[in-house]
């Protein structure tokens, strides 16, 4: 019995030294010259929404010379993410690493920037604090509610009753934002136009999206949008019923051939190729880098059938103005419970906003 | 205030539409499991066989056009699980929890390995057949859209009834499931039945697991099922080991789990979080309130490894 568990533990030892003395050199020597960048996803590469936005934008870079991608995903937010990303730099020789979902910054990727001084780690949220985290992390985000807000002036411009039904995950700042945006476009062109909510509870949970997609239909909604991980149930929950919809984080053009109007989308691609370029020239990777459409980091869906003329006009204006950098937020804003919230123009990237915590008036729901 | 335009009709509407769409998985995984656990065995791999069962029928209903096929299909997936399940415990000294857990983990990864490629393209669905055209309501219409597989699961469950009041076959399973010596004694292939009903309990699941990705919400991915599979194994203790039961716990659950979105459609909106678990609250309540410890135990399996 001794004996075998010796024999056992040795043969794992020294396999272990052999996969470590292979891999490192190696990975080092790599490292060197080339861009070797590791993306670790929470859900499938193909969900219709959030990863898949990330994956695609992979793809786009994976074909520039002298990077190798690294990918793996399903990975959750628990030290399952920090196990990856090690492997990842140990053994495959990243040299930078992405981390895409929300729950990966505090504690796993700011443990791991301390560890591995030589990697440069950047996060897909606005998080990273110059104060208060190690130089080689970062962060980056796309404002996807400036897409949000074309969505909001489509909608509105294509709903008969002016009344758009929202499906949410959970009340954080982002939502939100995503959620008054839609609310912004949407009066923009109609006044009397309102978004009624419905928030799940969590990122993914299919069954209780379509109950929700249903419930706003039959609360007399004729345009459907959201914000959840996987946006395929609500498209086509809302296509079933024969109401029309609005996309969120990738493209569901598909989805949707009757109902579909436009959708916001990430564009990820334009930071990615900003950090291989950065890469490629000997260049510090900034720290923070974020947009919105005045630098090309969203992009709305082409419009679907679901679009009326009037629509597509109007949202091409907005993006044309939003490209000139022309606020969303311009107080005096009260949110539904009648206190001012916002009182000047807003620019679109204030940090102020990112710690959004109102619905404005004219969304039917609550954040408790 | 006309009846259908007031908020209270439309939230009883919505429980009804909820109890009807959402329990069929719950209902099947339920009452496969009820007859898993009346031969003496826990299977808590179904959720393995829910999640298997949804990516197999959503890939056989791809490929061939033929939904029906699909369900079919989703079955076979179950046995296959259930027989692996059934063969495992009736080794010496293999504990059946600890295997179920195993099988969870074992069903839901090869779902995910084998389910990459159908996350994005359409599928066939189900048919619904609309029983509400009578009333005149468009709610209530929509609400009473029903799938087939809904009145197969209520069929089953009643048949399983029966089944154990009834037939003979049912006593032996009833007897293996109380007193393995008893069953021995009978001259029962006491491994046998277990083994036999574990795989018939995984062809239910995995049946309930095609409603997922072909009905009700209606295609695949990995978040699908989000733990519905096993709580529909803990819905059989609550039912305490009856298929009627069963099919009202399911209903009950279904029906509670729409009132978190109908009430903030209805503009009821503050404490979300709190609707949202109204399946789980009321489950507990209904479970602490109905406990009468000596009478649960009597209906209790007396094989089960949790009552032992």
């Amino acid at each position: 019995m001794v004996r075998t568990r010796f024999s056992r533990r040795s043969l794992l030892q020294t396999s272990a030294a052999g996969v470590a003395a292979a891999a490192l050199p190696f990975g080092r020597a790599r490292a060197q010259a080339d861009l070797v960048i590791g993306a670790v996803y929470v859900g499938s590469k193909v969900d219709f929404g959030w990863n898949q936005a990330h994956a695609v934008a992979m793809d786009v870079i994976r074909n520039v010379p002298g990077v190798t991608v690294l990918e793996e995903e399903n990975v959750p937010e628990t030290d399952a993410v920090a196990q990856s990303m090690e492997s990842m730099i140990q053994l495959d020789g990243a040299n930078v690493i992405l981390g895409t979902s929300f729950g990966y910054f505090d504690p796993f990727m700011i443990d791991l920037a301390n560890r591995f001084p030589d990697v440069q780690f950047r996060h897909a949220a606005p998080l990273w604090d110059a104060a208060r985290h190690p130089a080689n992390l970062g962060s980056y985000f796309c404002y996807l509610n400036q897409a949000h807000y074309v969505n909001g002036v489509a909608a509105g411009l294509s709903s008969p009753t002016g009344r758009i039904g929202f499906v949410a995950a959970k009340p954080i700042p982002t939502v939100l934002s995503n959620i008054n945006s839609v609310l912004l476009g949407a009066r923009s062109v109609n006044p009397e136009a309102t978004v009624q909510l419905i928030f799940t509870g969590d990122w993914s949970l299919p069954v209780r999206e379509a109950e929700a997609a249903n419930a706003l239909v039959d609360a007399g909604c004729d345009v459907l949008t959201c914000h959840v991980d996987g946006p395929r149930v609500v498209i086509e929950t809302a296509e079933r019923r024969g109401v029309r919809s609005c996309g969120h984080n990738a493209s569901q053009y598909e989805l949707a051939p009757n109902g579909f109007i436009t959708g916001a989308e990430y564009k990820w691609e334009t930071i990615y190729r900003l950090y291989a370029d950065a890469f490629a020239a000997g260049e510090a990777l900034p720290n923070v880098v974020v947009g919105g459409y005045h630098n090309d980091m969203v992009q709305n869906t082409p419009y679907g059938a679901g679009a009326t003329e009037a629509a597509r006009q109007a949202a091409d204006e907005a993006i044309a103005a939003l490209r000139n950098n022309e606020p969303i937020y311009v107080g005096p804003l009260y949110d539904n419970r009648g206190n001012l919230v916002i009182d000047r123009p807003m620019d679109n990237l204030d940090p102020e906003l990112d710690g959004m915590n109102f619905l404005l008036d004219g969304v039917i729901g609550s954040i408790t | 205030m006309d009846l259908t335009d007031s908020a209270l009709f439309t939230v009883l509407v919505a429980m009804l539409g909820g109890a009807i769409r959402v329990s069929t998985p719950f209902l099947f995984v339920a009452v496969g499991e009820c007859l898993t656990e009346k031969s003496g065995r826990i299977n808590l791999g179904l959720e393995g066989n829910l999640v298997l069962g949804a990516m197999v029928a959503y890939a056989t209903s791809f490929h061939t056009g033929e939904p029906w096929l699909g369900v079919l299909a989703a079955g076979v997936s179950g046995i296959f699980l259930g027989l692996i399940h059934g063969t495992l415990c009736s080794l010496p000294r293999v504990n059946d929890i600890a295997v179920g857990i195993a099988m969870m983990a074992f069903g839901t990864g090869l779902a995910f390995y084998f389910g990459r490629p159908y996350i994005q393209p359409p599928a066939p669905l189900l048919p619904s057949i609309p029983l509400g055209n009578w009333t005149g309501i468009p709610s209530l219409q929509r609400a009473l859209e029903i799938n087939p597989l809904f009145f197969v699961g209520i069929a089953v469950a009643l048949l399983m009834s029966w089944f154990f009041r009834s037939t003979r076959w049912g006593l032996i399973v009833r007897t293996t499931g109380d007193s393995a010596p008893a069953a021995k004694a009978m001259g029962v292939n006491v491994d046998l039945v277990r083994i036999l009903a574990t795989a018939s309990g995984g062809f239910l699941a995995g049946v309930g697991g095609s409603f997922l990705s072909l009905y009700y919400p209606g295609s695949w991915n990995e978040g699908l099922s989000s733990g519905q599979g096993l709580m529909a194994v803990a819905l059989v203790i609550f039912a305490r080991w009856d298929p009627i039961r069963c099919i009202w716990a399911a209903f009950l659950f279904g029906a509670a789990g729409a009132i978190g979105p109908a009430f903030q459609a209805i503009g009821i909106t503050q404490g979300f979080y709190f609707f949202n678990a109204a399946p789980y609250i009321l489950t507990l309540f209904i479970l602490a309130s109905s406990a009468r410890s000596r009478s649960s135990a009597r209906e209790a399996p007396g094989e089960l490894s949790i009552v032992k």
